[in-house]
């Protein structure tokens, strides 16, 4: 462990799995904030219900870890409350997209100034490897014991379409590459999006290293979105700005 | 002196007692709380936001009371049910916030427009686990005014959720009213951006971090079931001839038919019961000494009279009237005296 992560690290041992790809992505986040140059008394890290949920658990920052799905929605109001924040957003596949997925396309919607690390290991580790919303087709899961057949949401053109300003995705493979575009989302005004792809070696029954192999290869790959447009908490001040200088 | 509806009476005190955060989701027949929080809170300079729907809102509000505002929503019975999951939250994380429930007939879609007070238990049991919450009921515009500002006091100096259990008839009754001064809350816990790296967590814990030991899990929710039930201040009612043969216990629009009651029958007084939860138990224990019976009127099926007949034992006879979706009449409720 570098220093850089261990200074924001608490709480420890973690309850992930050896193999898990969530300490890679947290790791990235870390190294990526302090990079960026935010200032960590003015960080919120939220989190929802899921092994990803458990971040918060660990990290030696403002930390709230919320109810799952909502992490967003508590985001938005935080954020709200105090515009000075910097206020980071990690969930799951699940947590993001499933019983999240309206938190999700109303916050990109509003370009709300929110930095959301999605951890996207296709499957809901925690409660017993079921099918999640980023499952791929025809996979077995313990919910889909025949193969899925429902179609997967892309998160990156999710993200798009739903209005977020800056969209990005990686896999843990690629480490340098998710860090970059975390603190580029991090300095990003207005909803950013990185999606990460993880692994998740216990549910999915599958060695690390192959997980990793699979992730050298997954296209596209990159930043597919980023674009300055008002954001949504700075017109919300101005209209509270114009009200009081009408009173005076 | 002002002609207020009961859901503007809401926002009034809220903005004074210092409300400075309201996320909601269009809903009858609450909406006219969020029209008048849209147009006046962000003159205080405080924040209001149209959320996708009432989880999200009520998510926002706590999200915005952990981050130093003083924060509500309101609401309607759909809506209060979407938002319980995230009550037993705030209750568990121990995040003061501010639920405006004002009911309707239901389950599920109900009759929007009529009245009930169908959701008085779920207020205290709809989310799931054992969780300790406070319930204030308003019964006109001036009620509306002063639970509204002591809910927010409460939510504040106990770090719980508040729910303001007001009724369709309640919301949208008008009535002139001077508005008094009220309080001003001040934020009571640590808030994250101070630099204090706070953790906050719905997990069983210890200031933000996770416990898993029965022992341990049994004394957190006993502190916080006795932070309510010890408090001095949380109980309010009001009593009117209390030592009469007949008492009417009341809580939320049915109070103004028990009022109408008392001057059309001799020998009739009135409990009504501002707090709902934590229960006035000591109050009317004390009150059906005196009493042959207690009179329950209430817009449901017959729910707040239970706990009557708990308190009340067998000091006095307990008798339950009720009415679905509509007022209670005062004479329906003069007919069970007489017939006595």
């Amino acid at each position: 462990m570098s220093d850089a992560i261990k200074e924001y690290l608490i709480n420890l041992p973690h309850t992930w799995c050896p193999g898990c790809g969530n300490g890679i992505v947290l790791g990235a986040f870390i190294r990526a904030f302090k990079e960026s140059g935010i200032d960590e008394d003015k960080l919120v890290v939220v989190s929802g219900i899921g092994c990803s949920g458990r971040v918060t658990q660990y990290l030696n920052f403002d930390a709230i870890h919320t109810t799952h799905g909502r992490a967003l929605a508590f985001a938005t109001g935080i954020k709200l409350a105090n515009p000075e924040l910097k206020v980071v957003v990690m969930m799951g596949d699940g947590d993001a997209l499933a019983i999240g997925g309206n938190h999700f396309i109303h916050a990109a919607r509003r370009n709300i100034d929110l930095t959301a690390i999605i951890f996207n290991n296709s499957v809901y580790g925690m409660t017993g490897g079921q099918l999640s919303p980023t499952t791929p087709i025809n996979t077995k899961t313990t919910t889909t014991p025949y193969g899925n057949f429902e179609n997967p949401f892309n998160i990156v053109e999710l993200a798009i379409a739903a209005g977020t300003s800056y969209v990005a995705r990686w896999t843990t493979y690629h480490v340098r590459q998710l860090k970059k575009s975390i603190k580029e989302a991090l300095l990003h005004k207005g909803f950013s999006v990185v999606e990460a792809v993880t692994g998740c070696p216990t549910q999915q029954k599958v060695k690390p290293t192959e997980i990793l192999k699979f992730q050298k290869n997954i296209k596209p790959l990159g930043v597919f979105k980023r674009e300055e447009r008002e954001e949504y908490v700075e017109k919300y001040l101005k209209l509270v700005e114009s009200l009081r200088t009408e009173k005076l | 002196m002002k002609l207020i509806q009961g859901n503007e009476a809401v926002v009034k005190a809220a903005i004074k007692a210092g409300c400075r955060f309201y996320a909601g989701y269009p809903i009858t027949p609450s909406s006219e709380v969020m029209h008048l929080m849209a147009k006046e809170i962000p003159k205080v300079g405080g924040v209001f936001v149209q959320m996708e729907d009432e989880i999200a809102s009520i998510a926002a509000a706590i999200g915005a009371s952990m981050a130093g505002k003083i924060s509500m929503t309101a609401t309607s019975g759909p809506g209060f049910s979407l938002m319980q999951e995230n009550i037993g939250y705030a209750a568990m994380a121990e995040i003061p916030v501010v639920i405006v429930n004002v009911m309707r007939a239901g389950p599920s879609t109900g009759i929007p427009t009529a009245p009930s007070q169908g959701d008085v238990m779920q207020a205290i049991y709809g989310s799931h686990g054992d969780y300790p919450i406070i319930v204030l009921c308003p019964s006109d515009v001036i009620d509306s005014y002063l639970l509204t500002a002591k809910a927010f006091y409460l939510a504040e100096k106990y770090r719980s959720p508040v729910v303001v259990l007001s009724d369709e008839i309640v919301g949208h009754m008008r009535e002139g009213i001077d508005l008094p001064e009220v309080e001003e809350v001040k934020k009571n816990m640590p808030v994250v951006g101070k630099g204090k790296k706070i953790h906050y967590t719905g997990l069983a814990n210890e200031d933000g971090f996770a416990i898993y030991e029965p022992e341990k899990y049994e004394k957190l929710i006993k502190k916080l079931y006795n932070k309510i039930e010890d408090a001095k201040d949380v109980i309010s009612y009001k009593l009117e001839n209390p030592d009469a043969k007949t008492i009417i216990f009341a809580y939320g629009s049915p109070y103004r038919t028990a009022k109408a009651v008392l001057r059309l029958a001799k020998n009739v007084g009135i409990f009504k019961a501002e707090t709902l939860f934590p229960f006035p138990e000591k109050a009317l224990k004390k009150v059906a000494k005196n009493a042959e019976r207690i009179i329950v009127p209430e817009m449901n099926v017959g729910k707040i009279v239970k706990e009557v007949e708990r308190v009340v034992g067998n000091s006095c006879e307990v008798i339950s009237v009720t009415k679905l979706a509509q007022s209670i009449d005062p004479y329906t409720i003069l007919r069970v005296i007489e017939n006595e």
